[in-house]
């Protein structure tokens, strides 16, 4: 019997999903994933010419990916960049955080939105700025020049990981330390940074994510110098045909289930922290 | 007491505010400036914005597409969340990971997956031949749709999880109630579900048009001459053209407009909703 209206006996239960919503949220996790996966079977097919169902097996792609100097080199700047880039503004981030949650003063809310707006800013923009800005300085493409494009760029994405720990934190934990006798920077580095330490790797992750695939600004600043895998990539896409990046797109999978399944790990840490509290 | 403690905590935030000063504020001031006065102040670069029709047309079509773009992903978006508020524990990991997944995969990447299986001998037209739907392959590509499928795929993520966080605080009960009291499952939706998950829809679809808004990269990749939206534009005149003042005028416009909404968002909501994102 189906629950028609105004029986009031029998009615739908709000957990039951009917097949067409099923086949709907179906279809829309395979348009997510599948396009993506495709890459996958694609780079173990030829070298020479992109195919569909590939045709043979070979790994050619990925060899000739890792003997082209200029792609080993565009790698190696995306490494350095990203990973300096991290660490400046996790550093930032972590400071900024600490003040943003435990400090008390006006403006908060003006400043918390100042320090999130890098995220926002429609990217062309911050890339004609720092085309005017770099130029001046001397620093078009050089890795330095990018660094400096992307700190403020990747903070907000480390203040929100870093804030959002340090506000589950119990800050009696840190009374107590100074009771026991510690000074302040004791504390700091034996009760705080321990606690806080997923959340501050997950916000330098991904700073590192955002950093390494970064693109918009990389057109502007790049110059022929310092050209990174995502400014190598996007000129290999529009003015090329290259039938390597099914290889490249493949391992930058790799690379999102690695960091997924990195900050899946310290998600359940920081939560099991705050269980145990 | 309380000022003191206050101002040590903005000696800590003090490191990240300088920065920002320096590295991101001074930088993208310069351009407001360089759009105002070449040499001496001026709103001619403006002035010719709003008068010529291509560039008018333009920020037509960058509002439109942000609008059915936004649209598309708050749909998807919207169901993925519904199932996933009701789905059993396991299937609701394997939908929350694939999306977490997709979220995470990079841009470039995700943009040349769509290269490949829209483009005439991409995937879809292979396999729409090979059962004999279509005889000559399709243009998917370089047009309105390309450009639509793209975005709509980045901007999903963005909008499930907020409005899955908003689902999950919702008590189902409710819905029950509204049964109970003789109300159709067409009415329950729209008259309890829906309104509850409004501050969810507000969120990802703010954020979302924002992001649109903004737009270069699927564009360009896969958008045709009449999917150029403001962005294309932009860099077009910098990098074909080298017209420096009249690019920054144009940013400054796209800026303005993004920061307006950003701060009503911000205002309303708070910016830190925008980390619905990852908190799952």
């Amino acid at each position: 019997m189906s629950g028609k209206r105004g029986k009031g006996t029998h009615w739908h239960d709000p957990l039951h999903i009917g097949w067409p919503l099923w086949v709907v949220s179906g279809s829309a996790i395979f348009f997510l994933i599948v396009p993506v996966l495709l890459l996958v079977p694609m780079s173990f097919g030829s070298a020479e010419i992109i195919e569909f169902p590939p045709t043979r097996f070979c790994i050619d792609q990925y060899r000739k990916f890792f003997s082209h100097p200029m792609w080993q080199s565009a790698v190696l700047n995306s490494l350095q960049i990203s990973a300096l880039t991290s660490i400046c503004s996790t550093t930032l981030g972590l400071l900024a955080s600490v003040g943003l949650v435990w400090g008390k003063f006006k403006g908060k809310g003006f400043i918390t939105g100042f320090i999130l707006s890098p995220m926002i800013v429609p990217l062309i923009v911050l890339g004609l700025a720092y085309y005017v800005f770099l130029a001046k300085l001397g620093l078009i493409g050089t890795k330095l020049g990018l660094v400096i494009a992307y700190t403020p760029l990747t903070l907000p994405f480390a203040v929100l990981p870093i804030s959002a720990t340090l506000r589950g934190f119990d800050r009696s934990l840190e009374h107590a330390a100074l009771n026991l006798g510690a000074n302040r920077f004791q504390t700091f580095m034996k009760i705080t940074v321990p606690i806080i330490r997923p959340g501050v790797i997950t916000g330098a992750l991904f700073a590192f994510m955002i950093a390494f695939d970064e693109v918009v600004i990389a057109l502007f600043i790049c110059g022929s110098t310092a050209v990174t895998l995502p400014k190598k990539m996007w000129d290999v896409i529009r003015y090329e045909v290259e039938p390597m990046l099914p290889a490249i797109s493949t391992l930058l999978l790799l690379l999102a289930v690695f960091f997924l399944v990195m900050t899946g790990l310290l998600q359940r840490r920081v939560a099991r922290r705050m269980e145990r509290k | 007491m309380w000022q003191r403690a206050g101002f040590r905590h903005f000696l800590l935030m003090s490191p990240a505010l300088v920065a920002l000063l320096l590295l991101f504020a001074y930088p993208i001031s310069r351009i407001l400036v360089k759009s105002l006065f070449d040499p001496h102040f001026t709103l001619k670069h403006y002035a010719y914005f709003f008068s010529s029709p291509l560039y008018i047309r333009v920020m037509w079509i960058t509002i439109e597409l942000s609008i059915l773009t936004t649209f598309t992903a708050l749909v998807i978006g919207y169901i993925l969340a519904y199932v996933l508020r009701r789905a059993r524990p396991g299937v609701r990991n394997i939908f929350l990971l694939a999306i977490v997944l997709s979220f995470m995969i990079s841009l470039l990447v995700r943009n040349y997956s769509w290269i490949l299986v829209l483009q005439r001998n991409g995937v879809v037209n292979i396999i729409l031949k090979y059962f004999g739907i279509i005889d000559h392959p399709l243009t998917l590509l370089h047009n309105r749709l390309g450009v639509i499928v793209g975005m709509t795929h980045i901007f999903v993520p963005y909008i499930a999880f907020p409005i899955y966080s908003v689902m999950m605080g919702m008590d189902l009960n409710l819905e029950k109630a509204a049964q109970n009291l003789g109300a159709s499952r067409w009415q329950t939706f729209w008259r309890v579900t829906f309104p509850l998950s409004l501050p969810g829809i507000g969120a990802g679809a703010l954020l979302v048009f924002i992001m649109a808004l903004g737009f270069f990269i699927t564009p360009a990749l896969l958008g045709g001459r009449k999917e150029q939206m403001l962005s294309n534009l932009i860099q077009i005149q910098v990098v074909d053209l080298l017209n420096w003042p009249f690019a920054s005028a144009m940013s400054a416009i796209l800026l303005v407009v993004t920061l307006v909404i950003f701060f009503i968002y911000n205002h309303f909501l708070g910016a830190e909703r925008l980390w619905g994102g990852v908190k799952t």
